[in-house]
């Protein structure tokens, strides 16, 4: 995703540089554009169009819905289902912050460390893309089975009483706990966070570093001073790439989680395919969404101006 | 000691590829299994069984067929009408530039599932029968600008010098396109489609919405982990592992090869 605008141009390329461009060279770019543009208006704005006046409307499946302006239902939405809100919310940014704190060695490691073993990185942090995110999503199942080698381990060094303290495991288990959605969401979305990392970070030039530790600065300053502020732009698009997607996923709380982890994309779900309450379903979507924009303008205005310095 | 204090960065980005990569590993070594009741997710008996006769389930390889069919047909889609979009943003200057580069961005900084469920809304009030084409338009519509912002990148590098030397040399505008400008953006056009293509087939969030009865492979690997999972799932999960390994090695090796051949001229 590329949040950078496209840089504005030299005189147009597309027609002849001598005489003023003829009526029909100019609605050139505007025949290219149509027929894309006009399938996301009609596919894209326009459901959300009528999605909003679905959100207002009253009534049952029997009888029809009607457009009635009944905004309380918003209100009742939100009161309602209000901690799966919140648990998604703290579930994406957890894995968020988990996918950063991950994916940013790997990235290193592949843009600066790797030599001739990049390529053969690159294709094994790509490859497992092009397998079903649902079959590696069940095989979650398998790794963290109750008394599986894994658990084992973990409850061995004493991983899981930490845990288990903290709320994220009870006892022994692993799986239908909220470890085991957050460390589902953390698989999940974590290439989404290492390729524009490696992107942002394969752009600086070595000798940067060289230069810092000719100045006598440590390692940990010259990643503090020079690696880290030049890779922010991949860290902004990395976080949105993975938390905007894992705030609204409903498929690690339902294959990994219980009903205890159900997140605002399950409440979606099961009100819109199998409640068929649209009307809830509706204002429930654009509560979400309204939340997503909001929090992600935010950042993109705090790590524009501020973090970046 | 030391060594690892030197080596922590190599240590930890290791640690997560074996992250990325261990369900991959169960995925393959579970196809070998042969469990005992309907869930394959304990281990029991090697068997080759699975392998033999990956279409032994039912349904299974029809959904992946239909996957496959609305993944090329909606690749096609957004790739012409992703590259188009992208021609005209880069290469013209016009107005409600600033819209359409928005218009653009939106679906992408959307979760999947406001989309999935205001394209139903969308479907329920027109009275659309869900199936076929209701999952071929959604994925045209989310793919498209993953192809936009791909083709984007690659032609704003391309000198548009090359083009007005065409020009020069007496090409005519569909000549210009089709030996100039269509050869350079190539490789960002392929990469669009190739996104496209493991987006629309990988979708399962927007396919749930908006599939009715329609069963993709998603729905049924979906549907498998409530009735039971068969062996022959974790066949295909395997298999296509392992072809996306050799096309993306296969693409690398091409591309080195190139380069090394650009340095000898």
């Amino acid at each position: 995703m590329t949040v950078t605008q496209a840089p504005p141009l030299s005189p147009a390329p597309g027609g002849p540089p001598a005489h003023k461009p003829s009526v029909r060279r100019r609605l050139v770019p505007y025949w290219l554009l149509l027929p894309g543009i006009l399938w996301l208006i009609v596919f894209f704005v326009l459901p959300l169009v009528y999605q909003a006046s679905t959100s207002v409307q009253t009534g049952s499946l029997e009888e029809g819905f009607e457009v009635t302006w009944h905004f309380a239902t918003y209100w009742d939405a939100l009161s309602e289902y209000y901690p799966q809100f919140l648990r998604s919310l703290l579930y994406a940014g957890t894995a968020t912050a988990l996918c950063l704190l991950l994916g940013y060695p790997l990235a290193y490691l592949i843009a600066f460390k790797a030599g001739r073993w990049r390529n053969l990185l690159l294709v094994l942090v790509i490859a497992p893309f092009f397998t079903s995110f649902l079959i590696r999503t069940l095989a979650w199942k398998t790794i963290l089975a109750d008394g599986g080698p894994v658990v084992e381990a973990l409850g061995a060094v004493g991983f899981l009483d930490v845990t288990s303290w903290l709320g994220l495991t009870e006892g022994s288990r692993v799986l239908a706990t909220p470890l085991a959605v957050v460390t589902g969401l953390t698989y999940n979305f974590l290439p989404f966070m290492i390729l524009p990392l490696y992107t942002s970070l394969e752009r600086i030039d070595p000798r940067l570093h060289e230069a810092a530790g000719d100045l006598y600065a440590r390692p940990a300053t010259t990643f503090r001073k020079v690696t880290l502020p030049l890779s922010m732009p991949g860290v902004v698009s990395g976080t949105l790439l993975t938390f905007i997607p894992a705030s609204g996923d409903y498929v690690n709380a339902q294959l990994l989680g219980s009903t205890d982890t159900r997140m605002i994309g399950n409440v979606i779900q099961s009100q819109f395919l199998r409640v068929l309450d649209y009307p809830t379903a509706a204002a429930l979507s654009f509560i979400l969404m309204a939340i997503v924009l909001i929090t992600v303008t935010v950042y993109i205005r705090r790590a524009g101006t501020e973090d970046l310095v | 000691m030391s060594w690892a204090r030197r080596n922590i960065v190599v240590i930890a980005g290791l640690l997560t590829l074996a992250y990325l990569i261990l369900p991959n590993i169960v995925v393959m070594v579970f196809s070998f299994n042969k469990p005992a009741g309907r869930f394959n997710y304990a281990w029991r008996e090697f068997s080759t069984d699975a392998w033999r006769d990956p279409c032994g389930v039912a349904d299974l390889c029809g959904s992946l067929a239909l996957s496959l069919q609305i993944a090329l047909w909606a690749t096609v889609g957004a790739t012409v009408l992703g590259a188009m979009i992208a021609f005209a943003l880069v290469r013209y200057r016009f107005r409600a530039r600033g819209t359409i580069n928005s218009l653009i961005f939106l679906p992408m900084a959307m979760p999947e599932v406001v989309m999935a469920a205001s394209l139903l809304t969308l479907f329920l009030n027109l009275g659309a029968e869900l199936g076929f084409w209701t999952i071929l338009i959604a994925h045209t519509m989310f793919c498209l600008s993953f192809v936009v912002v791909a083709v984007k990148a690659r032609v704003m590098s391309m000198d548009p010098r090359l083009e007005e030397a065409a020009r020069d040399l007496y090409a005519g505008p569909v000549q210009t396109f089709l030996r100039v400008t269509l050869p350079i953006a190539a490789p960002g056009i392929a990469a669009g489609a190739m996104l496209a293509f493991a987006l629309s087939f990988d979708d399962f969030i927007i396919t749930n919405f908006n599939s009715g009865n329609t069963v993709t492979f998603p729905m049924f690997v979906w549907g498998s982990a409530q009735r039971g999972t068969p062996v022959q799932i974790n066949v295909i999960g395997t298999a296509m592992f392992a072809v996306a390994v050799l096309i993306v090695a296969g693409g690398q090796i091409i591309s080195n090869r190139r380069k090394k051949r650009a340095l000898i001229r």
